[in-house]
């Protein structure tokens, strides 16, 4: 207390850095929402800006009003997200409960066949021909949900830990007791109390899932592929398209193609509303983002 | 007698085993079985016959593919990026929880941890509209506004391979450093108060009180997540060097890495002895650095190691 004035100027000093800091993270999403509404011949003129000179809710009522493609890719990663999200929790807490159990025949060569997949993989080049050769996901819905992202060992494994450390014994004893099999110890005591950790794990899961567009890029493609992209792999695509164009490789009129790519005030817009979920929720969900983050830290 | 007891445990724990079914299947299907399909990258890969069918090659694939200027490039590029990245996130990581903790005002502590973590949740295609609105030559902000403001010449981000080291550092910290920035503030606020309140009876300064005893106490993180990254090293995010530099060919001496390779090997130039010669060279020496720095946690602090 008796060097206030000082740690005052301390607090005031560490409280410009981090503001500054802050800045730097929020204000590339910013521009990001001003470029969305800003005119497009402002655009074009002047360039991406936080103090556009005309401002337009073009791109927003192009989508509302003319924007299927948009509206479908939207449906398509939130129903990927919904329907991945509950098969890979559900896959991994059935998985983690009965690695638990001590009296499981088998148990550590189990866990050893999940953990194994952490360390070692065969890459993408046998992943992709066996999904595509064999599997046939190609250009089907199942090649944005089956690929690397239904099941995580790491998932499975913290579950386990969690259930192990956080769910008391003498509740699966007096389960036991009560007669009930490992199907009822499962779904009214392990599921009720692992709650904390499923919800955890299911939010980095649909985390996964919403922001995941390398699976789209491998397996999806030719026109019955784009009817399934979802919002990422459209503004991979857009981007891609643009990129292309300007790389001068085009043959023919370059102005029929121009005008069939969505201004840029379109591809800002769209870029926002996949954002904007993530920007809702999480606020309420930041306790388990941070606590599934410091969770992975104490044990890989 | 034993066989007896023995087929009665099975008996009693079977519902176990069928809970279990539909994930072990799918790691059999999705991780073991191209675990496998190593043995592609040792052959002569012949569809009409099929993969089993098709003749050996011994080590051919490998020998075309280290002949080649690309895996000295791309070794190299994973390497020193993956060492940059983990360098560099450490050291803002360690630095911005250090002053988060600081902050007295809990209203300011609470939004600047949010702030930090949010581009963490954002997609690498998010990422790279972002860096394209910065640094596009026709209408980026950087030529457009900030050089122009300076008097400067607009540069061709896009076409100098020379910038794209400090671009991509810069991004890959923007849009990671959170993640081990809310690990060590984990870490800070775990520290024994006591130990703050006697340093500054005895009159030490702030700047002592950080290097005497928070940098210590932040030692068994740090080594942790050190080893961890360590033992990813030779895997980079394909995304970031994919997407960022929107696959911009000028720019491969600087943004090609082990994962773009084989990519770009498999999906656009279809060559899938080169590629699939690279990922074995990728999942063989990644996996050899895995268990090396898992033995080096075990030996500092066993309760730390993987395994």
């Amino acid at each position: 207390m008796k060097n206030s004035a000082k740690e005052k100027r301390y607090q005031f000093f560490i409280n410009i850095i981090l503001i500054l800091m802050t800045l730097v993270i929020i204000l590339p999403f910013v521009l990001v929402f001003i470029s969305s509404v800003t005119d497009e011949n402002t655009l074009i003129r002047n360039g991406y800006s936080f103090f556009p000179e005309k401002l337009s809710l073009y791109a927003y009522q192009y989508i509302i009003k003319q924007g299927e493609k948009i509206l479908r890719a939207y449906g398509i990663t939130i129903f990927v997200t919904v329907v991945g999200t509950i098969l890979n929790i559900s896959l991994s807490a059935l998985m983690a409960y009965p690695l638990t159990i001590k009296t499981l025949p088998h148990r550590r060569a189990l866990t050893f066949f999940v953990f194994f997949t952490m360390l070692f993989n065969g890459g993408l080049v046998p992943t992709y021909l066996m999904y595509v050769n064999y599997l046939h996901i190609k250009n089907t819905i199942f090649a944005l949900l089956l690929p690397n992202l239904l099941l995580s060992a790491n998932n499975v494994l913290m579950i386990r830990s969690y259930f192990i450390t956080s769910i008391p014994d003498a509740l699966f004893e007096a389960a036991k007791i009560d007669g009930a099999g490992h199907m009822k110890i499962f779904t009214s005591v392990v599921l009720p109390l692992g709650k904390p950790i499923l919800v955890t794990m299911g939010l980095f899961s649909g985390l996964a899932y919403w922001n995941d567009w390398t699976n789209g890029l491998y397996y999806l493609s030719g026109n019955q592929g784009q009817k399934l992209f979802g919002i990422q792999n459209l503004l991979n695509q857009m981007i891609t398209d643009i990129q292309y164009l300007a790389s001068g490789k085009v043959v023919g009129n370059i102005g029929a193609e121009v005008a069939k790519l969505p201004t840029t005030s379109i591809r800002m817009a769209i870029a926002f509303i996949a954002m904007l979920p993530l920007f809702i929720v999480y606020p309420f969900l930041q306790k388990y983002f941070s606590e599934g983050i410091t969770l992975g830290a104490v044990k890989g | 007698m034993k066989k007896k007891s023995r087929l009665s445990v099975y008996k009693q724990h079977w519902p176990l085993y069928l809970m279990m079914l539909p994930g072990l299947l799918y790691l059999l299907i999705n991780n073991y079985i191209p675990m496998g399909g190593i043995v592609i990258a040792f052959k002569k890969l012949n569809f009409a016959k099929g993969i089993f069918a098709s003749p050996w090659c011994g080590l051919d694939n490998f020998k075309f593919l280290f002949q080649s200027k690309d895996a000295w490039i791309i070794t190299r590029n994973t390497l020193l990026y993956n060492v940059a990245f983990i360098a560099v996130n450490m050291i803002v990581g360690i630095a911005v929880a250090i002053l988060i903790c600081e902050v007295r005002n809990n209203k300011m502590k609470k939004l600047y941890q949010s702030a930090i973590l949010l581009p963490f949740l954002m997609s690498m295609v998010i990422l790279s509209y972002i860096v394209y609105a910065l640094l596009s030559s026709e209408n980026g902000l950087i030529n457009n506004t900030i050089l122009s403001a300076l008097g400067k010449e607009p540069v061709q981000w896009y076409q100098q391979p020379k910038y794209w080291p400090f671009i991509l550092v810069f991004a890959n910290c923007w849009k990671g450093v959170g993640y081990g920035c809310l690990i060590y503030i984990a870490s800070i606020i775990g520290i024994d108060p006591s130990y703050y309140e006697a340093a500054s009876l005895d009159g030490a300064t702030k700047w002592q009180q950080i290097t005497k005893i928070t940098l210590p106490s932040l030692v068994p993180t740090i080594i942790t997540l050190l080893l961890l990254n360590i033992g990813r090293i030779f895997y980079s995010d394909f995304g970031l060097f994919y997407q960022v530099p929107m696959n911009s060919g000028v720019l491969f001496p600087t943004t090609n890495v082990i994962d773009t390779y084989v990519y770009r090997a498999l999906i656009e130039r279809g060559n899938i002895s080169m590629s699939s010669a690279a990922g074995v060279y990728q999942s063989i020496v990644g996996f050899a650095i895995v268990m090396l720095s898992n033995w080096v946690v075990r030996k500092v602090d066993k309760e730390q190691a993987l395994f």
